[in-house]
């Protein structure tokens, strides 16, 4: 199942999808422009800091394991979390706190979620390259921009105005030519888009939007955080299998059992 | 207040050589003080969450031990100008009570990130100093006036408790009239009023044109520009969130000392509020509005059109369980809130429909402004909406009900901060359900809904608590009379009045089937048959129940990293499932989310305390080191001894006191009442005590001046003490349905006599200092204050621990320890 992405099918991808200027010429561009990632960073000045963070969530990740029921991360989802900016995504004076991992504020009274819990929803939705992904609730854009390194096409809504426009202009500036960003109600999920293979929903929901349910394909992962702000109590895997059935479990974070004298 | 009013002094100018303490300023000065306590409270309440509004306030209230350590330092030259300094020190109080707050709510101090940064602690810190500013100059008057007449403590201290009896029943009444932000301008004024007063009362030459400039300073709080004193509330809150999406407003606000409360509309994204709907659901909910409560415990109101059926989508919740096992029941609401679970129960042709709501505004709201959104519900025939405390209903109502309905209710909410906001709830306790189930008819079910926490932890307290419940009812087998299901999100659990039939085990089955929901736990469930639709690593509700229902439930119980033990009207911490050894594992799993683990209010309070020992102890040493004397004052006086007994005052009195807030919510309804009722009482009668242990000292009881008048006091109160805890627990019950104003006196009649000698020890010391080695007034003044702090805190921790009684008890042993360092 892990599959590693170089950063050229990456491009290739995104090239595939929106391929409006000139295929050849953005292939150009981007060889010229920016080494691949996977090869050597982007030197953005924050290159040693998120190495720090790969190795801080790899850790973490060998010790929860269990959750996912694949023993470690996918080594995509990591290489990914490795190269995506993340300090472009938090407010300009948060910039040295970026690559820490923990939630920061980001204003509007949301929240950029912990890399280890970014990396960890990623990996819950199993992506393949040519992966469709909704997302409701962009927020910052970071999980977007994690995402669309992994997938074809991520379609993302924000119901905060003022959120939505920025993650919008930040994911353009990024160039993710693969990100639909848009602004307003996602219960009703994106259904030009439809049907997605992987939906995420961090917006926080009493119930589980049934639009969603419906646009999400047969074998589809979705994932939804439940907690509160900068701490997320669980997460929710809803699955819809070859049958259409749906399966929802949920999930802790961590490895931790409630009872002692066990594990 | 009277009584202090008319001794202040008025008309005593002649004899302006022997000044007389501004006894009503000095009232005033108190209940403006208690006052501000209470409100800061509410404010904090709205602004942030209640248990850090309780944090900063114990903290705030350092302020009384600093003044005592000021003035202890200064020395004797504040007596010479006792007259400017008293006004002075009631005007800042005054102008700093609203300008501390306003700077206070301004600093960016984030509860929420408190553990993942420590710069929080400093802002955290700076909002402590700034709010504790005004205790102290309130501080400083009484504090003055102790030394300055030093020969008079029993009067001062007598109208300063006073005071501040009328001040906490007189902030609630405030309450009711004004928003909490014109309430603080309103107290902000008191401060040059009693300035005013004071100079009044002086003497001193050309008093009238001081009294005028000091009055009409006290219209500066009252003319600040509005947006000044406009809250700034979390942007992490409920409402400030909901404002965020494009569309929505307020469109209307109540205030009341119960809450803030805000009614939100949302055209364009409408609300969608219904938790834990069923994946099945053939519909979503209709337009709502939001109701907030101080910003958060979002209830929604929906639109319901009166001859139309009711939303489906109301079938399609675990609460909708009960109705599917009886036929057209007579349904007890409890937390009517916007009435989504009225509607329900019309939805299942509920035969008729009792609802209890606690919040008189939000009723308000219901029968009248939105009475026709909501489709006059509470205007039908077989509905009926009380406003009274659950409880309460329960004991008053001679009425047999077929379904008692409880959906998410957090009982009491963190909305109703009283002086003590704990986070005590009398819903969710072992007497509270055996209350309950005695007013089900055979046959009947109770239901309670609450939102699923992983890993479970109120769920299977719950449980605990219900089995707790039905074995001290009498019941044998408990478990053939308990259901559980659960969604994603909430979960359900019905007690019945009678034992599950095969019939019910069924019609389980199928609703649960048809909706998507899990068994936990009902007779004759099989283990293959639960953790189906929502997956658990493993199904601990299904396993706790199995345990607790079986002999190993103590095990299970200590087992279990979460306190899910029953809790009980003595215990009333539902919400509290602290055990210390979570701590370190919670905190090493911050990395991967891990602090969603655990409930903070417990290790926040505990927090409390140690920074709380800390101030206090640099307090009280403070002027030891500067004044640089031994152990034994000139006078003989050993310190220790000094320590020792306003120290143990300090603790006694706030245990007492809250203890007795507790034991009383129950009976008063509401805790702000409770508090409002109880702290009233106990601070008149203890003023009235005050008073008297002026002549207790002087002539003693029945002419013979005793030994130590210390030893009688606290003989009396161990008496007294014992003998209500013996006979309240049967006594109120008893007296549960009489109307709310007597049951008001019946709380003040039965504290009068405890309050009253709880008064006299403090002033008895004090008098005693006076007389051999006043420069230690102060010092006293501060240790008390301190201790005060610490005793706020010491007590909610305790009562988590071991209950209230025993807080009681501990009391009852700290007036013993006072009596015998009475020096």
């Amino acid at each position: 199942m892990p599959t590693v992405i170089s950063a050229a099918a990456v491009a290739a991808a995104r090239i595939r999808t929106y391929g409006s200027p000139p295929l050849t010429v953005l292939v150009f561009l981007f060889l010229v422009l920016s080494p691949p990632p996977a090869m050597a960073e982007p030197d953005d000045g924050f290159a040693e800091k998120r190495a720090e963070m790969i190795a801080v969530i790899s850790a973490l990740a060998k010790r929860i394991g269990k959750v996912s029921g694949k023993g470690v991360m996918d080594e995509g989802v990591m290489e990914v979390m490795a190269r995506v900016p993340r300090h472009e995504f938090v407010p300009e004076e948060r910039r040295d706190d970026a690559y820490d991992n923990r939630p920061l504020p980001i204003g509007f009274g949301q929240t950029i979620s912990q890399p280890y819990i970014v990396a960890l929803m990623t990996d819950l939705l199993v992506l393949a390259p040519g992966a469709s992904v909704l997302e409701v609730g962009t927020g910052s854009g970071y999980q977007a921009a994690v995402l669309a390194e992994l997938a074809r096409r991520v379609f993302t809504i924000e119901i905060i105005d003022e959120l939505g426009e920025l993650a919008k202009k930040r994911l353009a500036g990024l160039g993710y030519a693969n990100i639909r960003a848009r602004v307003g109600d996602g219960y009703y999920g994106w259904p030009e888009g439809a049907p997605f293979d992987a939906i995420i929903v961090t917006a926080a929901a009493s119930h589980i939007p049934p639009p969603l349910i419906q646009q999400l394909k047969p074998g589809g992962r979705m994932v939804i955080p439940v907690g509160e702000w900068f701490d997320v109590q669980y997460l929710t895997l809803i699955e819809k299998n070859a049958e259409g059935e749906i399966i929802i479990s949920q999930l802790l974070p961590v490895a931790f059992v409630p009872l002692t004298g066990e594990h | 207040m009277s009584a202090a009013a008319t001794k202040t002094g008025f008309g005593d100018r002649p004899r302006a050589l022997a000044p007389k303490p501004p006894l009503a300023a000095i009232a005033l000065v108190s209940a403006a003080a208690i006052g501000y306590e209470i409100l800061l409270l509410r404010l904090f309440s709205i602004i942030q969450w209640h248990h850090f509004a309780y944090m900063i306030i114990s903290l705030a209230l350092l302020g009384y031990g600093s003044s005592g350590t000021f003035l202890a330092i200064a020395g004797r030259w504040p007596q010479r100008s006792y007259t400017a300094l008293f006004a002075a020190n009631a005007v800042f109080f005054g102008f700093s009570s609203v300008g501390c707050f306003l700077l206070a709510q301004r600093v960016p101090f984030n509860p929420l990130e408190l553990l993942w940064e420590p710069r929080q602690f400093l802002l955290l810190a700076a909002i402590y100093v700034l709010l504790s500013i005004p205790f102290f100059f309130a501080a400083n008057c009484i504090g003055l006036s102790f030394y300055r007449f030093r020969d008079r403590v029993g009067r001062i201290y007598g109208s300063d408790l006073l005071g501040a009896g009328v001040g906490a029943a007189g902030v609630i009444v405030l309450l009711l009239a004004l928003s909490p932000s014109e309430a603080l301008r309103a107290l902000g004024a008191l401060g040059p009023v009693a300035a005013a007063l004071s100079v009044f009362g002086s003497g001193v030459n050309r008093r009238w044109l001081a009294v005028a400039l000091l009055a009409a300073t006290a219209a500066v709080p009252l003319l600040l520009p509005g947006p000044w004193t406009d809250l700034r509330m979390s942007p992490y809150k409920g409402l400030s969130q909901a404002l965020r999406v494009s569309g929505a407003k307020v469109v209307e606000q109540r205030f009341s000392p119960f809450g803030l409360l805000s009614v939100v509309e949302s055209r364009k994204i409408p609300f969608r509020h219904a938790p834990g709907l069923s994946l099945l659901s053939p519909a979503g909910p209709p337009d709502q509005l939001a109701v907030f409560t101080d910003g958060g415990a979002l209830t929604v109101i929906n639109r319901y059109r009166e001859n139309e059926a009711p939303p489906a989508y109301l079938d399609f919740l675990t609460s909708a369980l009960p109705y599917r096992l009886l036929r057209r029941p007579k349904v007890l609401v409890v937390g009517a809130g916007g009435g989504t679970d009225v509607l329900q129960a019309l939805y299942h042709r509920a035969e008729s429909i009792d609802a209890v709501e606690l919040n008189p505004r939000m009723a308000d709201l219901m029968r009248r402004d939105y009475a026709a959104f909501a489709g006059r519900i509470f205007d039908r025939q077989n509905v009926r909406l009380h406003v009274i405390e659950a409880r309460a209903f329960a004991a008053a109502s001679e009425d047999r009900f077929d379904l008692i309905q409880m959906a998410l209710v957090d009982a009491f909410g963190p909305s109703s901060a009283g002086l003590l906001a704990l986070n005590e709830s009398y819903l969710y306790t072992v007497e509270a359900l055996e209350r309950f189930l005695a007013r089900l008819a055979p046959g009947g079910l109770l239901a309670i809904t609450r939102w699923t926490k992983l890993p479970p932890r109120d769920g299977p307290k719950l449980l605990a608590t219900a089995i707790a419940a039905l074995r001290k009812s009498g019941v044998a087998r408990p478990e053939r009379r308990l259901a559980l299901i659960r969604s994603w999100k909430t979960s359900t659990l019905l007690v019945k009045n009678g034992e599950f039939s095969g019939d019910d085990v069924a019609v389980i089955r199928r609703f649960c089937r048809r909706r998507a929901f899990d068994i936990a736990y009902m007779p004759g469930l099989l283990a293959e048959e639960t953790n189906r639709y929502n997956r658990l690593g493993r199904d601990y509700f299904f396993e706790a129940a199995s345990a607790l229902l079986g002999a190993g439930g103590e095990d299970f119980a200590d087992r279990y990293k979460y306190d899910i033990a029953p809790a009980t009207d003595d215990r009333p911490y539902f919400f509290n499932f602290f055990k210390w050894r979570l701590l370190p594992e919670v905190f090493g799993l911050r990395g991967m989310g891990g602090l969603g683990l655990m409930e903070w209010g417990y290790p926040v309070l505990a927090a409390t305390l140690v920074q709380a020992a800390a101030a206090g102890l640099l307090l009280i040493l403070l002027p030891l080191w500067i004044g640089g004397r031994g152990g034994t004052a000139p006078s003989g006086i050993r310190r220790h001894r000094v320590l020792i007994y306003f120290l143990a005052l300090g603790l006694a009195f706030l245990f007492v006191e809250i203890a007795f807030i507790q034991k009383f919510i129950l009976f008063l309804s509401h805790p702000l009442y409770a508090a409002a009722v109880v702290l009233s009482a106990f601070l008149v009668f203890a003023g009235l005590g005050s008073l008297f242990s002026t002549r207790l000292r002087q002539r003693g009881i029945a002419g013979t001046r005793p030994g130590n008048p210390c030893l009688l006091a606290a003989a009396a109160i161990a008496a007294i003490a014992a003998g209500l805890l013996a006979v309240l627990p049967s006594l109120l019950p008893l007296l549960a349905p009489l109307p709310e104003p007597v049951k008001a006196a019946v709380t003040f009649l039965l504290i009068a006599p405890l309050a009253f000698f709880m008064g006299m020890p403090f002033p008895l010391g004090l008098a005693r200092l006076g007389e051999q080695d006043a420069e230690l007034i102060p010092w006293a003044w501060a240790i008390n204050g301190c201790a005060s702090v610490l005793a706020a805190v010491l007590a909610t921790l305790l009562a988590v621990e071991f209950g209230f009684t025993a807080v009681v008890v501990l009391a009852v042993g700290f007036y013993g320890a006072a009596a015998w360092a009475y020096f």
